[in-house]
Formats: structure tokens, sequence, C-alpha cells
């Protein structure tokens, strides 16, 4: 058992290896002074970031990507809040096939959702533009907020809601003051995962775009130059800090509601809900 | 009247009412797309004319062109071996969190998904220069003293392809599986073990079917999208490693040929979804027989 857990923990750090092995060359080679990708390396360098800052072009593209990524993150979040507090508090007619019709956009190639939306457009004789990137993100994007939202709703303690409701509170207001608190970590963590598959999304944008391009579709034209590549090291490197960057602020956020949502409840219900408050953990734990 | 009332404010009625914007949205934006590519296909064009009478010539071309074949053929395989390795691979690192992650889980989960925050296009890009004749790998070995000459059989061919694609879909795999470890109440392993099973045994018997659920996910959440990929295939897969979606994006862009573009898309589509509803049914009909 013992030589079992070793060998598994040697196979797992190799995995590592080859999950990190493209990443850690994007340093590499964004600081390397030489305009060809390969070994052995020349010297240090700030230049590809420097040369950044003149590339009219791309600050175009990253400012539609921003937009689009914000827009998308918003509807999905809307659409995924919508369909999970549906399927985890309701009991309706067709509930389950209008779920896996939800998700299915995960199960689709993106090349299909493109190549369909694009057809669509052209018979209505829409033009393309950022919106239409937008339509086809939100649509991919959708599955994983209401994936997210599902699991916050659900491991929701329905007894306030129902305590709020019975003290007189509207549906509205409970939602606002009750619901709306409980979730809120999930609702970041949708709205980040929507921006973060969004703003790197290539193939559906690739086909939706009109003349404004998003950031995905710029590096793909800079591919084909070499002479532009360090500076497309650089840029990548530069977009990897910032998603860690926003991860790791997600997780600083969870952490900080899971704890202040606790605090509320105790001073708030007193020792009123004491017992329900650890029925709920207890069964939290069991999920997890 | 008091049952139109009743009804209006029923859990069924709210429910309904919720979650109708987004099928709505979804029937608008996925349903209606999907339907009209599928008539597309039926359709013919000629340049930028759409004749809208019903014809079988593309669907007729698309399979029986040994061209379209050999390309479809070609993605399936590539699709099913990036399949199977992507999930004999990120199995044993899944167990390993699940079973030995400790309270470092969330830290192991956080360290696998990381890599995957990097843009989808330079890590393909970035795979190309580890593959290349001067390459990252090459050199590497070289200066080891493992080979002689550069490696060329993995760049430029469906093995640069599969190489890649199981890296970028390694999450997809790890974290289903993991969830579904997860949910294996340990006592049935302890049982097992009294009762004289070693690990071998007890891992056939318990853990693998009852993690089957996670695997099933994995394999058909990554088989279905890796057949329409066609970024990695265009900058790692040289001639030999192109896939059917290159060609629908051809068919589509610059052969300005949408309606051949389309019945390809639908009978890719087609193919893969018959081969995952036989996998799911294989899957189940052999979870039965462990069950009796």
């Amino acid at each position: 058992m013992k030589s079992n857990k070793n060998t598994l923990k040697v196979f797992a750090y190799s995995y590592l290896i080859f999950l990190y092995a493209p990443v850690l060359l994007l340093p590499i080679f964004a600081f390397n002074d030489s305009t060809i990708i390969s070994f052995p390396l020349n010297s240090f360098t700030f230049k590809w970031f420097a040369g950044l800052t003149q590339e009219t072009y791309l600050q175009e593209s990253l400012k539609n990507s921003l937009f689009v990524a914000i827009s998308t993150s918003i509807l999905s979040t809307c659409l995924g809040i919508l369909a999970s507090r549906a399927s985890s508090r309701y009991e309706f007619f067709g509930k389950k096939s209008i779920l896996s019709f939800l998700i299915l956009p995960l199960f689709l190639p993106e090349i299909i959702i493109g190549v369909a939306l694009l057809v669509v457009l052209m018979q209505l004789g829409l033009p393309l533009s950022l919106w239409t990137v937008i339509l086809g993100h939100t649509l991919v994007c959708t599955p994983f907020s209401i994936a997210i939202l599902n699991s916050a709703f659900a491991n929701m303690d329905m007894s306030l809601e129902e305590a709020s409701l019975d003290l007189g509170e509207t549906r509205f207001g409970t939602f606002k003051r009750v619901i709306f608190p409980m979730v809120s970590p999930g609702l970041i963590a949708s709205l980040l995962i929507g921006f973060t598959i969004s703003l790197d999304e290539f193939i559906i944008a690739f086909f939706l775009t009109g003349t404004e391009t998003t950031l995905p579709v710029y590096i793909w034209g800079q591919l084909r130059f070499p002479a532009k590549l360090p500076g497309v090291m650089a840029l990548g490197f530069l977009m990897l800090l910032l998603s860690l960057i926003l991860l790791l602020l997600v997780e600083f956020f969870r952490r900080r509601m899971n704890r202040t949502t606790d605090d509320q409840v105790n001073v708030q219900f007193g020792n009123l809900f004491k017992h329900d408050k650890k029925r709920t953990r207890d069964s939290k734990k069991n999920h997890s | 009247m008091d049952r139109v009332k009743n009804w209006f404010s029923s859990d069924s009625s709210r429910g309904l009412t919720l979650i109708g914007l987004p099928f709505g949205f979804s029937l608008l934006l996925l349903a209606a797309p999907m339907l009209l590519i599928f008539f597309l296909g039926f359709w013919t064009q000629d340049y930028l004319v759409l004749d809208r009478s019903f014809s079988l010539d593309n669907y007729i071309e698309a399979w029986t062109e040994p061209m379209y074949r050999d390309l479809m053929l070609r993605s399936l395989g590539i699709s099913a071996a990036v399949t199977l390795a992507t999930v004999m691979l990120a199995y044993p690192m899944a167990y390993f969190i699940s079973f030995h992650g400790g309270n470092r889980k969330a830290l192991w989960l956080f360290l696998v998904t990381i890599p995957f925050w990097t843009s989808y296009l330079l890590r393909v890009f970035l795979w190309k220069v580890i593959l290349g004749y001067n390459g990252v790998l090459n050199s590497a070995l070289d200066w080891l003293g493992v080979i002689e000459e550069p490696l060329t059989f993995i760049l430029y061919n469906a093995n640069a392809v599969i190489i890649t694609l199981t890296h970028a879909w390694a999450p997809f795999a790890i974290l289903p599986i993991y969830v579904a470890l997860e949910k294996i109440d340990r006592s049935y392993l302890e049982a097992a073990t009294d009762l004289g099973d070693g690990p071998l045994k007890s891992f056939l018997r318990i853990t693998l079917p009852l993690s089957m659920t996670g695997v099933v996910g994995a394999a058909l959440i990554i088989f279905i999208p890796t057949i329409g990929d066609y970024v990695t295939p265009k900058l790692v897969g040289g001639k030999d490693g192109l896939m059917i979606a290159n060609m629908i994006q051809v068919q589509f862009m610059k052969a300005n040929n949408a309606p051949l573009g389309a019945s390809l898309a639908v009978s890719a589509m087609g193919i893969v979804s018959i081969i995952s509803l036989v996998f799911l049914a294989l899957n189940r009909r052999w979870l039965r027989k462990r069950g009796s």
C-alpha cells in the first residue's frame, strides 16, 4: 500500500511537469533577447514588453475583448441565476430535459456552434459585430454558470429563506437580503469563469467577429509573422499574470464572504438558528 | 378562476417562469441554428447564390469523396486516441488527489488548473516550440545524449495533434473523475478489505465501477468537442495531421461553399453522437452486469 502511494506520487509530479511544460516556456521567451523562439537563449530584455505599448491594433483588440468578456460574463451569470434558481428550488414539467438542453453547448464542438450562428446571421442579413461574438460566448458560458450557481443555490439553507418570508419580507426583499448574500460567492465565481472563458475563446470569435477583432483573433493573426512572436509571448505572459491575480482574488473574496455571512447570521438571528446552522454545516461536510 | 390563480402561484409556474428566459435564449441561438445548418446541407451554393431546392448532392459528396472520408476517419481516430490518453493519465492523478491528497486537495486542484489559464492559442503554439526539429525536447534529449538525430515523428503529424490535445483537455478529465471519486463512501472500501479483498480487487470491484460516471463524463466532454478543433491541427498537425474541422472551416470561409461545409459538419456531429450513444449503452450494460 505504501509503495502504491509512492508510485502514484511520482506519477502525479511527472504529470504536473507535462501540464506545466508550455506555461514555463512563456516567461522564458518573453524575456529572451532574440526574435527566434528556440534555445539556446540570449540575454535578458524588457524590450518586448515595451514594444507592446506601441501596438495600437493590439490595444484596440484588448479593449474589444474586455467589452466582450464583461458583457458575456454578466449575461451568462444572469441566465445562470434564473436557470439554477428554478432547478434547485422548484419542480416543474420537463425540468430535466430543459436543463440538459441548457448545458448541451458544453458537449458540442465549438466549430459547430460558430458555424451555425454564422449561417443564421447571414440568412437574417445581420452584420457581424462584437455583439454577435457576445451572443456566441454567452451560449458557451451559460452551462458553466449554471453548474457553479446550481451548487451555490443547492447548498443554501432553505429555512432562512422561509423565515424571512414568514416574518413578512416580500419575495424580492428576501432575494435581495437573504438569498443574494448567501449565493454571492457563487455569483462572483460565475462572473469570473465567464470572463476568463470569453477572454480566451478563439474558435467562435473567429467565425463571428466583424471588422473589430478580439484579442485571440489578433494573436492568431500575429502567429504568422515570426518577427511578432516575442511580443506575443510577452502579451501571453501578462495575460497569465492577470488571470492568476483574478483567481486569487476570487479565492480571497470567497473566504471572506463565507465568514461575513456566517457572522451576520449569528448577529441577526442570535441563538435561534444555532441548531439549524449546525445541521447545514454537517450536511455540507457530507457533500464535499 | 381559482384554479388558474393557484397555478400561477404554484411551484411549477414559478419554476417555468424563471427558466423561460434561458430556455428561450438557447432555443433561439442553439436549436434554431442547428436546424438551419441541417437544412443548409440539402441546399446548394454557386459562388454567392444560394439555391434552396432540395438536393442530396452535398451529403453524397461528403460521404463518398475519398478525401473527406479519410479526413473523417483520421479525425475520429485522433479524437478517440486523445480521449483514451487523457482519461488514462487523468485517472491516477484524480485518484492520487482524492485518496492521498490529505488536507492539500484544494492546492492540488488549483495546481492542476493553473496552466489552463494561459491563452489557448499560445499553449498550442508553445507545443510547436517544444516538439520542433530544433525544439526544446530534441535539444534536451540531445544534450542528455539520449538521441543522435533529432526526433521527427513528434511534429507536423497526427502524433503532435494527439500530444497537444491530451495536454489541452487534462482538467476536463481530472475534475469530473475527482468529483466521482470523492463521492465514494470510504466505508465500502474498508468493508471490502475486512472481508478479505486485496487492494487491486477492491479497486476493480468498488472504486472503478463507482467512479465510472466521472470517467464517462470526462470521455464524452473530450471526445465530442475535439472532433471540432481546427486550431491544433492547423498549428502542429502539418499536412498529415489535418482534421475534418479544418475542411469545414475552409468550406465556410475560403471555398465559399457553406452547404458542403454544413453537410460535413452535420455528418461529423452525427457520427460522434452515435459513437457516444453506443459508448453510453455499453457502459450501462457493463455496470449492470457488475451490479448483479
